[in-house]
């Protein structure tokens, strides 16, 4: 079955090289949903008018997936030069055909000014933001236009499926993924080629291969970026993984919030049928693969394995009992594998470069990279990729330029609604599946989020603790009675309405909760209320106590007041104030009665002089 | 503009475009909600015909995913994102200010019809955060004065008509 697909594979490449040489003049522009939200479309349309406008319509623009640092979207990286250009708009697309495109040279005013040495500075390998990343799986984004295959061929795409199909025994690949070490990229680490080797063995037809896109951690988004800009690596690992375990079918179940991750997915498996590497006999040898797309319709709860099955089986998405595996009886009942987007776009890589070489990077029990969601509170929010075990510290102030507004760094949240808060004392932490465990938290998808002095942690444990009532299935009685009960007990701790004893008593539910709850999400649901008592306990005790919130958040333990220093009189306060709380003649000092003051922080929002204060 | 065709036969029309597997239930009430911008009691329940799946299953998942929604919405859909980067940027301050200017709460619509308010966990943008989608349209970096002026202009459009 050798041959033919040598030939196939070869014959696509060898039309490649003609076009993608390494003096290729091309623009990356970025169109991942952030990006498009600050108006990229726009400018990239403004950009091919004005190619063709001043005849340079051959220069192939790239409607990329998201580059990482959208922060400063919407940006563009110009090739062949690497130009690295930032918060572009459409009235910069005229000189930057001229310049740039037309004649190599770098506009200074669009390029990233480092923020303490302030040089200037061209190429994205520069930025600090990139400088230490290993962008294995996440950086090929920017050479993609993800609906075109070709961009993907160009770039060694679907050379591990020809070299896998060619070469190697379905044994073979699971004891490769197996020495690289790769563990589950959605949460949980599970050893994918464990996994694997499971359904293989598995008595049963047909069997499954399952990407989950669901990825319901809220601030985390780079399985949608993966999706979106990177479609065809994710379907390059599903099919070696089918290969490997012997399965003919396959589904993407996606997030229902991430329609362009669908219709890119989408684009990206017609191409794939297109050019015989999905459906029947692929690459002319006598397997046959296919994958379906199935959109999740917003229930965080779908994410856990068995709601998943549940969901794209029709039902409403209700875990069953743990001692059921999927291994042996998961999608109708039948062997399956689900493994995370990630994890799945991790697998062409490790058969391209080797087992060795994805083993050499990472710790002793997390190998190879990590793409983290770096959002809150921070300088450079973005999607970073990093070596497993890459500290805190380095993440949050090399990469992510420390705290907005100079401010002090509190906590930083890992893990998502499953996860905890890690404190400033563990910043050294290097970060990988099981050290984030050990203080509490969780790799979970690889969600960061980034929390200052002005974050009351409390608040934060009663955040989660509503979304994961409000996203319990309710099937059984410890997750959807006790999450309820935790999530009023802090609900009264943030009004002011916290006794002694409630810490102890959340700690004595936590355990029951985790111990009696049918699926991981009871099972996991106390954590970020115990990462935080274990952390912050002196907040709680400030809100039960003294009825203070320190870091002046919740409302009812909170008022506004204006600083009579500061106050110019302006005015202005007065007319956002919906309840007419404040008063003062003009240009005179203002004061706030907080017996009419709902604190609803417009009033602090106006002021330009900074005269109005929490406290 | 084509002919306007009825609940039931575009129901039916749906329904058909997924080969009316019972598995398709999701996929069927996705799109019938997309058509209709909820799902009409009629569409339920010809859906239910149509795939012979007893209504109860329909009602079941219809109800179970929050993406659906058994009532009609509002013209424009506020959708505040309360993901936890859009959170620690102050989110739920937006969400009182729609909340008290509008006078609904999530899942809510004004008796005009004109706005309905809708909570999400994240839209990927955090960047951006707190973010705020008003139908498809992304608003970024969003103030309390820029709520204010949000539902001032789309007030003042409808007016306009
Ligand atoms: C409540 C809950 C939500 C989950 N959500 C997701 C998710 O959004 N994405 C994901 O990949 N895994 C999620 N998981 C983990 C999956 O159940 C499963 O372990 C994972 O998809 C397996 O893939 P992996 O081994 O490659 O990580 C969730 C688990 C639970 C309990
Ligand atoms: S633990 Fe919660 S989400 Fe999981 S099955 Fe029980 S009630 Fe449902
Ligand atoms: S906006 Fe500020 S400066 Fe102006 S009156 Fe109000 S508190 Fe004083
Ligand atoms: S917080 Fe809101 S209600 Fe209170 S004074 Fe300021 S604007 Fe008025
Ligand atoms: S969306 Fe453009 S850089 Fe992330
Ligand atoms: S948390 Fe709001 S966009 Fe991500």
């Amino acid at each position: 079955m050798s041959g033919n697909t040598d030939k196939q594979s070869h014959a696509i490449l060898d039309n490649l090289t003609l076009y993608y040489g390494p003096k290729r003049k091309f623009v990356a522009i970025c169109a991942g949903t952030g990006c498009r939200a600050y108006g990229s479309l726009k400018v990239k349309d403004a950009l091919e008018a004005e190619l063709k406008k001043q005849n340079m319509a051959d220069v192939d623009v790239l409607a990329t997936g998201c580059l990482g640092f959208c922060e400063k979207g919407p940006m563009m990286i110009i090739h062949p030069d690497k130009y690295f250009y930032q918060s572009v708009k459409e009235s910069d697309i005229p000189e930057i055909v001229e310049k740039t495109i037309g004649r190599g040279e770098a506009i200074s005013r669009l390029l990233y000014r480092h923020p303490e040495t302030k040089k200037t500075l061209f190429r994205e390998e520069d930025l600090p933001f990139y400088k230490k990343q290993l962008r294995a799986v996440f950086g090929k984004n920017g050479m993609i236009d993800p609906s075109r295959i070709e961009d993907y061929f160009a770039i060694d795409g679907y050379q591990a499926l020809a070299k896998v199909l060619a070469e190697m025994t379905p044994e073979q690949v699971i004891s490769e993924v197996k020495k690289a070490g790769l563990r589950g990229r959605g949460g949980g680490g599970f050893p994918a080629a464990v996994k694997w080797e499971g359904v293989r063995k598995a008595a049963g037809e047909p069997k499954y291969v399952i990407a989950n896109g669901d990825e319901g951690d809220p601030g985390a988004y780079m399985d949608r970026s993966l999706m979106e800009g990177n479609p065809h690596s994710v379907i390059e690992g599903m099919i070696i993984g089918a290969y490997a375990v012997g399965s003919n079918h396959g589904y993407i179940y996606v997030r229902n919030e991430y329609p362009l991750a669908v219709e890119n997915l989408s684009k990206a498996i017609e191409a794939a049928r297109a050019n015989g590497l999905l459906g029947k006999n692929i690459l002319g040898t006598d397997f046959s693969f296919d994958i379906q797309i199935n959109k999740g319709a917003g229930a965080f709860v779908c994410g856990e394995s068995s709601a998943l099955f549940a969901s794209i089986e029709g039902r409403a998405g209700e875990p069953r009992a743990k001692y059921v595996h999927a291994v042996d009886k998961g999608l109708y009942d039948k062997p399956t594998v689900l493994n995370n987007v990630e994890t799945w776009a991790n697998v062409p890589l490790i058969i391209n470069k080797g087992a060795d070489w994805f083993a050499s990077i990472g710790t002793e029990g997390s190998k190879g990279t990590k793409i983290f969601s770096l959002v809150g509170k921070i300088n450079n929010t973005g999607l970073v990729e990093v070596p497993m075990g890459t500290t805190l510290y380095e993440i949050i102030y090399d990469m992510g330029g420390g705290i907005t507004g100079g401010r002090k760094f509190k906590a930083v949240q890992t893990g998502g609604p499953s996860g905890g808060c890690i404190p400033e004392s563990l910043l050294d932490l290097p970060v990988d599946f099981d050290r984030l465990y050990e203080v509490g938290s969780m790799m979970g998808s690889g969600g960061m989020i980034v929390m200052d002095d002005t974050s009351c942690m409390v608040d934060v444990a009663r955040y989660f603790l509503e979304f994961l009532k409000e996203e319990s299935c309710g099937k059984c009685v410890p997750c959807r009675e006790g999450v309820r009960r935790m999530s009023e007990i802090l609900e009264d701790i943030c009004a002011g309405r916290g006794r002694e004893g409630d810490i102890e008593l959340l700690e004595t539910m936590s355990a029951a909760i985790a111990d009696g709850s049918l699926c991981a999400l009871g099972g996991s649901a106390p954590n970020p209320v115990l990462s935080t008592i274990r952390h912050f306990r002196e907040e709680y005790e400030a809100h039960i106590r003294d009825h203070r919130c320190p870091a002046g958040v919740c409302k009812a333990l909170i008022s506004y007041n204006i600083d009579a220093e500061k106050c110019t009189g302006c005015g202005v306060c007065v007319k956002v104030c919906a309840t007419k709380a404040i008063t003062g003649e003009l240009k005179k000092v203002h004061t706030i009665d907080n017996e009419k003051c709902t604190r609803c922080g417009a009033c602090i929002q106006s002021c330009k002089f900074d005269a109005i204060y929490v406290k | 503009m084509t002919k306007p065709i009825s609940i039931a036969a575009k129901t039916r029309q749906i329904v058909k475009k997924h080969g009316n597997a019972k598995g398709a239930v999701i996929a069927v009430l996705q799109d019938l909600q997309e058509a209709f911008n909820y799902l009409p009691k009629e569409a339920l329940k010809t859906a239910a015909k149509a795939m012979d799946v007893p209504m109860s299953r329909i009602y079941e998942a219809a109800t179970f995913y929050t993406a659906f929604s058994l009532e009609p919405r509002g013209k424009h859909v506020v959708k505040i994102c309360k993901g936890t980067a859009c959170h620690v940027r102050g989110a739920a301050i937006l969400q009182d200010r729609f909340e008290t200017t509008l006078g609904i709460k999530p899942g809510g619509t004004t008796k005009d019809g004109l706005f309905s308010l809708e909570t999400v966990n994240c839209v990927g943008a955090c960047a951006l955060g707190p973010v705020v989608v008003i139908n498809t349209e992304y608003h970024g970096q969003v103030t309390i004065s820029k709520v204010d002026k949000i539902i001032k202009k789309i007030n003042k459009e409808e007016g306009a008509q």
